[in-house]
């Protein structure tokens, strides 16, 4: 196999699960030892600065980086990344004085923003330190997008949402609030130098079976009832709802529902319940509260007496796949179930809408009626137009809408420096020694045995009766800390130099998980994975390939499950291995090439 | 740190056939210096107690002083131990081995300690035939006082000091030879291809088994200078040939060619199997051994592997005819029979 090029800043940005996981990158390790060094601020603004919104994301970001995490590969459950960034969020300090400067002086670049979710609020953040003016037009009354409108407040409470969101307004954005844009060629008249389209997916799907519209007064659109909610224009429903759906918005419906009256609330779900979309901790939430899931169930109609809606009947079906591992819902054939009900909420997807763009402004429109965005640049066909969020490429989360963001500020500035918006800036990578002397470092290398800390939560009965009381307490500094020392510093990054080993076998006797072998090398990949101590199964995770050695063998190292404990530098006689940590921040709008 | 060693282990560790992992078969964390050869040869007693599926209960791990000495803490943590007073291990083995006959004993020594203070306790143990593993690691000097020259230094070998070893070397391997030992091998602590199938063989093996394992020092005796340096030691290895060792409950599946391969039957039905690499060896003759160790030294190699074996080789029990039962599991009226019978085994020599 050929060898390793660890000068590629991916090849160890890829050992650092959580952080390639993440589509902002945030960098997850860094921050998770300041919190164990109970230096909450420092590691609030590494936060903000990669995913803008910490207290938001560290009450309910979809954690594309747990499932990642190395420490789920070696024992049951990986790190609580989630929580422990809340904790940096709630307990961090002033953070006011390092807030970027927004110069007085604009730099005459006028940008407009349509939607004020997460998308547009992360380009207004990046661009406004740069001079640019931002004008931020929203149907809502406040900013936030779907994070205000969707997301409950028992989950987020508002005053957290608020502080985040008013951080960037505060930097002097123009904000059109209560302002539904209804023609995109109409601000595009306006001069802009360019528009940023984070509009979101604004659409619930519906249910067309027979008895839809005839129960409509008790049928209720998830995303639109949530919406309601939020805005406090619904506060009770009935005391029997049925949700259908089995995503994370219905999660959200079901739990609202038990907080407005609804006594007996159910979610019923078409697909088997290990397959259903919602998060596993979302639809343990909901179990927990005392909302049963019946999955397997196909919605067939809306059961009505005398003009009212008083259940739904379903048919039972199993899911059967096929060769290709195709999933087919089929009957069961047994009688319908009757699922007696006074309101149902239907949560079985969003899409996106886009009536107010006009087909006549340059903008291509493609497959699903969605706008055509280049994947990297996030411009539409019509250059001044960019797109991110949902509206990008349909439903996604928070998190990688922050994303969208943050390459789509690039994109617009580029763009209106007049350089090319395919010139994309490198990311910032440091990679450092940690030795500070023998068995010696300066992170914390032991590895901790203890098993995931849970998150205390309020007592049922009181959050049941209160729609805004926050269900998760969040951790304490003391357990945050424990959950903390669980992180096994990734990025401290195993870097061997061949000219000085000396094949001793010391690295390879000590490694506790036995990811290292001194072997010859093997042209084919399939072959030399096998041939290892511990045969490197999982081909998703890197092998580390030396050049030769002095007896022709390589130094191969499976990244699967390598602890980050240091002890292959510590028994190293030549300082072969060196712990070395790699700092990678994504780059920034303004930061150059 | 490296004294903390994390509980976490590969999930997919195979186990032998007592359920057992490799991390069963561990010790504590080694204190030696970093890339000492004496941590390769613990990893190596380790795979073979742990490719044995040895109980690790029936193990008894003993030692006398050194470097050497120290390592029966790092590996087989769950098996008996008793570091002895520095040379005198042979004679604690022997007590030890008389007394339970049942224990697999594994004795862990250095080249100070076996020869030097050690040298008339360990030709006496050879002579006996006793039934143990006997491991030299072997650095040709004393680590523990700062590396002077040890009685295994070559002529001319110069450690990190610099000053060259004016004295004989005393040849461990040749010496067991010479004394009756009936398994003898050589073998390289960075060698574990090697290693670990001698020392597989040499616990099955019946009757005293001595295995010298060269073992750099690194922090003393490994600089260009040194013949037991990494180095060295790599640049001059020359091998008697590959062993299998093919246990009782296994068949052969390798196929040798013919004229080149010698087997041996240990006395459980396993089998020793030696890839000869070079024709002239006879494993079954001390004379021959003795001879091509010379002859390569001559050719300044250091001949490895498997040196000689003796296939009806009688243990220090055997030769005592001593009871089958063990010492330790028969009762005082047994051990004691009284007065009259020790009158008429008197009366039986008058």
């Amino acid at each position: 196999m050929k060898v390793t090029n660890v000068s590629d800043a991916e090849y160890f940005h890829k050992v650092v699960d959580c952080q390639y996981a993440c589509p902002a990158h945030t960098p997850v390790p860094e921050y998770i030892r300041l919190i164990a060094a109970q230096r909450y601020t420092d590691a609030y603004m590494i936060n903000w600065e990669s995913n803008v919104f910490p207290g938001v994301l560290g009450r309910t970001c979809d954690r594309p980086c747990e499932p990642a995490c190395r420490r789920g590969r070696v024992e049951d459950e990986p790190v609580a990344i989630c929580r422990l960034k809340r904790v940096a969020a709630d307990n961090k300090g002033d953070i006011s004085a390092l807030m970027p400067i927004i110069p007085k002086k604009k730099n005459g670049k006028r940008i407009a923003l349509i939607g004020a979710g997460p998308a547009a609020l992360t380009v207004a953040r990046d661009l406004m330190p740069l001079g640019y003016s931002v004008d931020l037009y929203d149907d809502q009354r406040a900013g936030g997008g779907f994070m205000r409108s969707q997301i409950p407040a028992f989950r987020l409470p508002e005053s957290v949402l608020n502080e985040e969101v008013d951080r960037i307004l505060d930097m002097g954005v123009l904000t059109h609030f209560n302002h539904y844009v209804d023609s995109l060629k109409a601000v595009l008249d306006k001069d802009y130098d360019a528009v940023f389209v984070g509009s979101g997916a604004p659409r619930g799907r519906d249910l067309d079976i027979p008895g839809r519209q005839a129960a409509a007064a008790n049928i209720h659109i998830g995303i639109d009832w949530l919406s309601s909610v939020a805005f406090e224009h619904i506060e009770t429903i009935g005391k029997r709802v049925i949700v259908l759906g089995g995503g994370n918005t219905a999660m959200d419906c079901c739990r609202t529902a038990r907080r407005l009256g609804g006594d007996e609330v159910k979610v019923v779900v078409r697909s088997p319940f290990a397959e259903m979309k919602a998060s596993p901790w979302e639809k343990e939430d909901a179990q927990h509260e005392g909302i049963p899931i019946l999955d397997n169930h196909v919605p067939k109609e809306f059961v009505l007496e005398d003009g009212r809606l008083v259940a739904m009947a379903f048919d039972e079906v199993e899911a059967v796949y096929d060769a290709a591992g195709r999933r087919n819902l089929v009957s069961t054939g047994q009688a319908p179930v009757i699922v007696p009900c006074d309101d149902v909420l239907i949560a079985i997807g969003q899409e996106n809408s886009f009536p107010w763009i006009e087909r006549t402004i340059d903008i291509e429109f493609g497959k699903w009626d969605m706008p055509v965005v280049d994947e990297v640049t996030f411009q539409s066909s019509n250059p001044k137009v960019f797109f991110g969020g949902d509206a990008a490429f349909g439903p996604q989360n928070v998190i990688t809408a922050v994303a969208h963001g943050h390459q789509a500020a690039i994109s617009i500035d580029l763009f209106c420096q007049g350089e090319s918006v395919t010139k994309r800036p490198p990311p910032g990578v440091t990679l450092v020694s940690q030795k500070m002397g023998i068995h010696e470092w300066s992170y914390d290398s032991e590895v901790a045995a203890d098993v995931r800390y849970h998150v205390p939560q309020a007592e049922l009965e009181k959050s049941l009766s209160n729609r805004k009381l926050e269900v998760e307490l969040g951790f304490d500094a003391a357990t945050a800390f424990h959950e903390a020392q669980r992180c096994l510093n990734c990025d401290a990054q195993t870097v061997f130099t061949e000219k000085l080993c000396i094949e001793c076998d010391a690295c390879v006797d000590i490694c506790p998980t036995d990811c290292l072998s001194i072997v010859v090398n093997d042209v084919d990949e399939a072959e030399l994975r096998h041939k290892l101590k511990m045969p490197a199964k999982n081909t998703e995770q890197a092998i580390y390939v030396s050049a030769d050695l002095a007896t022709g063998r390589a130094m191969i190292k499976d990244e699967d499950m390598c602890l980050h404990c240091g002890l292959c530098a510590e028994r190293c006689p030549t300082a072969a291995w060196d712990m070395q940590k790699f700092y990678y921040t994504v780059s920034k709008a303004g930061q150059g090439v | 740190m490296s004294y903390i060693r994390p509980v976490f282990r590969h999930p997919d560790l195979p186990r032998n056939a007592l359920g057992f992992t490799r991390k069963d078969y561990e010790g504590a964390i080694s204190t030696l210096c970093a890339g000492c050869g004496h941590d390769s040869i613990s990893a190596a007693i380790v795979q073979a107690c742990f490719e044995l599926a040895l109980p690790p209960h029936k193990v008894a791990k003993l030692s006398g002083i050194g470097c050497s000495s120290k390592t029966p803490t790092y590996f087989l943590g769950n098996s008996h131990g008793f570091n002895s007073v520095h040379g005198r291990m042979p004679s604690v083995a022997t007590g030890a081995n008389l007394a339970n006959r049942e224990l697999i004993y594994i004795g862990v020594s250095g080249d100070g300690d076996t020869a030097s203070i050690g040298m008339g306790q360990f030709t006496h143990v050879v002579r006996r035939n006793l039934n143990m593993m006997y491991v030299v690691e072997n650095n040709g000097c004393y680590g523990l006082t700062k590396g002077q020259d040890s009685a295994t230094a070559d002529i001319g070998s110069a450690s990190k000091k610099g000053e060259p070893n004016h004295f004989e070397p005393i040849d461990l391997a040749s010496v067991a030879l010479q004394l009756g030992a009936t398994f003898v091998a050589r073998s390289f602590s960075g060698d574990r291809a090697q290693l670990v199938p001698l020392i597989k063989a040499a616990i099955s093996h019946r009757g005293f088994a001595f295995i010298d394992v060269i073992s750099p020092c690194v922090t003393f005796n490994n600089n260009p200078k040194s013949t037991k340096g990494y180095e060295h030691v790599r640049e001059h290895l020359a091998a008697t040939g590959t062993v299998d060792f093919v246990p009782f409950k296994e068949e052969i599946s390798t196929e040798y060619e013919q004229g080149e391969s010698k087997e041996v039957a240990l006395h459980d039905g396993s089998v020793v199997h030696l890839h000869k690499a070079d024709p002239e060896l006879d494993i079954t003759s001390r004379r021959s051994a003795l001879r091509l160790i010379k002859d390569y030294k001559a050719k300044d190699q250091i001949l490895t592997g498997l040196l000689y074996m003796d296939e009806n080789s009688q243990d220090l029990h055997e030769i005592l005819g001593t009871s089958k039962t063990p010492l330790r599991d028969l009762a005082a009226a047994e051990l004691c029979p009284g007065q009259k019978v020790l009158d008429k085994l008197n009366e039986s020599w008058r």
